[in-house]
């Protein structure tokens, strides 16, 4: 049991729709294993922001959940343009996102920020022009 | 009494076939079907009454009180859920349908679009205050209340602490009656003439109520007929109806969210709209809306599985019916409480087991499982979906063999040792069956 349980999930970078659904599962499976409520909801908040974010962003990328008795640890991983300025980045209303987007409700520059706040570490590898591995721990 | 788990949904065994229509539509995924049987699985239903409405045999029932109840009472008061109105073509009468109601037994009526007008009222003073969190769910359905209590824990302090328009009212109606006949408060029935299940659960092992004032709950089918012949019979209307157009309009969907004057909100109603909501603000989503008025049946309470007329119908009369009403009406002494008796409990029913350790090891077996069955989730094997058959293995009530996939490989694979061995099997059994095993066709 030591290993954890590890979940690996697709996002598809082309449809705005369907993000919040592999929250929805991670969520699911999460209240099966009677994790506490605050977990859950720092899980899942974290998860719709990252997913909405390689949507935006990178189009696409894939999702690793990996779940220990101690932590859940949630890595993002894309092949998008990369972040240029992380601390620009992690500031509270900065966005990159296009005019469409925030049109869209989105872009609010609020993902990164909401990430970091909900996350008990929470580490960020960018390349620019080659993508983005941001790798989040939350403790339980 | 949270362990109690008393329901008003429950199952005629006589009359279930054992199909799979309830099993599918229900929410919580609180219906198995085991030994050709529909089984509820009590501490997972909601009463949101979904498998009432889609069962085509009539085997799934509300449990609530028979008019024969009002006997056991000296003074008995019908509390009336605006949806009500919505059931007689003469809608815009509400002082003719209360006067029939006085003619088939009743002392008294009292209208709970009365309660709810407060609750509107009392709602708009609490979003004005900041300590709520955004948004602010409604606690008026209870169907929902416990939909959030067993699968959305994270969203219970965001529902409103204020009692059900039916509880205020209630209470409401039973110190009037006081008043009015001299009489001790045991002595007064208060009965809530119901377009849904989960009123009547809400009333005898409620969740965010200690003790109900509500004695009985009736259900709106169950008068529908005697009212229909009452109406047309009724000699002397009188006046009786108090209500505004604020309280009444509680009873479609849209009503509560306009009542509450919040200027971003939103109504969603069906139950399965209800889920989606919740998920999104689960996620942080929704954060820039107020007010969320979530009703489990479609249209609001005049959708309810108990009530008599099409809900569509009975939208469009209530609608009109607000025209015609003064906005706001009679009011209810402020001394009469309005805040609920306490926040909904977490009861976590999806759980696999107290353990984590062991929890994470049956999550694993589960994802394992969940691959090797077919996805088709045609609910044949008595589970909702391909995943709960998984989990009701894991969890020890079902086995793989369930699944008629699995069964038909098992029994390919018997077939196959059975002729290789050249064991005898009798000519009959074997009809319709191809070399391979398949059947033909």
């Amino acid at each position: 049991m030591s290993n954890g349980m590890k979940f690996r999930y697709p996002v598809d970078g082309n449809d705005f729709t369907r993000a919040g659904e592999i929250s929805s599962k991670v969520k699911k499976q999460l209240k099966q294993l009677g994790l506490p409520p605050e977990v859950i909801r720092r899980v899942a908040i974290i998860m719709y922001e990252a997913e909405i974010n390689m949507v935006i962003h990178a189009n696409g990328g894939t999702i690793d959940v990996e779940i220990t008795p101690e932590q859940i640890r949630l890595v993002f991983s894309d092949t998008g343009p990369g972040i240029p300025d992380i601390e620009k980045a992690m500031q509270e209303g900065f966005s990159t996102a296009s005019h469409e987007v925030r049109e869209l409700g989105f872009g609010a520059g609020m993902g990164l920020p909401n990430m970091k706040k909900n996350s008990d570490e929470m580490k960020i590898d960018t390349r620019i022009g080659v993508g983005t591995i941001m790798d989040l721990i939350v403790k339980i | 009494m949270e362990q109690s788990y008393w329901h008003s949904v429950t199952l005629d065994r006589d009359a279930c076939r054992g199909c799979t229509n309830c099993l599918k539509q229900c929410p919580t995924q609180a219906i198995r079907v085991q030994h050709g049987k529909a089984k509820i699985l009590k501490e997972r239903c909601i009463d949101c009454g979904e498998c009432i409405r889609v069962c085509p045999y009539h085997a799934k029932q509300a449990v609530t009180d028979k008019l024969a109840c009002l006997q056991g009472y000296e003074y008995t008061i019908a509390l009336v859920a605006p949806a009500f109105y919505g059931q007689f073509s003469r809608t815009e009468d509400c002082d003719l349908i209360l006067t029939a109601l006085l003619e088939i037994g009743f002392d008294d009526v009292f209208e709970v679009a009365r309660g709810a007008q407060e609750i509107s009222m009392a709602t708009r003073e609490l979003l004005e205050g900041e300590e709520l969190l955004k948004p602010v769910i409604s606690s008026a359905c209870p169907a929902v209340s416990r939909m959030i209590a067993v699968r959305f824990p994270n969203l219970i302090n965001h529902i409103i602490p204020l009692r059900s328009p039916m509880e205020l009212s209630a209470q409401a109606a039973r110190v009037e009656a006081m008043k009015k006949t001299g009489r001790k408060m045991e002595e007064i029935g208060v009965f809530f003439i119901s377009p849904c299940a989960a009123k009547a659960t809400a009333v005898k092992d409620g969740i965010t109520v200690r003790k109900s004032h509500v004695d009985g709950v009736i259900s709106m089918k169950e008068v529908y007929l005697r009212m229909a012949q009452q109406i047309g019979s009724v000699k002397e209307v009188k006046k009786l109806s108090k209500a505004g157009s604020v309280g009444a309009l509680w009873a479609t969907s849209g009503g509560e969210a306009k009542g509450s004057r919040a200027l971003r909100s939103i109504s969603v109603d069906g139950i399965h709209n209800v889920i989606k909501v919740l998920e999104d603000i689960e996620d942080d989503k929704l954060s820039d809306i107020e007010y969320v008025e979530a009703l489990a049946c479609p249209g609001g309470c005049v959708g309810g599985p108990l009530a008599a007329e099409n809900n569509f119908v009975a939208q469009s009369r209530i609608k009109r019916l607000c025209r015609e009403l003064p906005e706001e009406n009679d009011l209810i002494p402020p001394e009469i409480p309005r805040l609920w008796d306490g926040a909904p409990v977490y009861r976590p029913v999806m759980e696999l087991n107290k353990d984590l350790g062991k929890a994470m090891e049956m999550a694993m077996a589960i994802e394992d499982l969940a691959e090797r069955l077919p996805g088709l989730d045609c609910g044949s094997c008595g589970s909702p979906s391909c995943r709960a058959l998984a989990e009701d293995i894991v969890r020890g009530y079902a086995q793989e063999t369930d699944c008629i996939f699995v069964m038909r490989e098992q029994l390919n694979d018997i077939l196959e040792h059975v002729k290789k061995n050249n064991i005898a099997i009798p000519q009959e059994l074997l009809e319709g069956w191809e070399n391979d095993g398949q059947k033909e066709g």
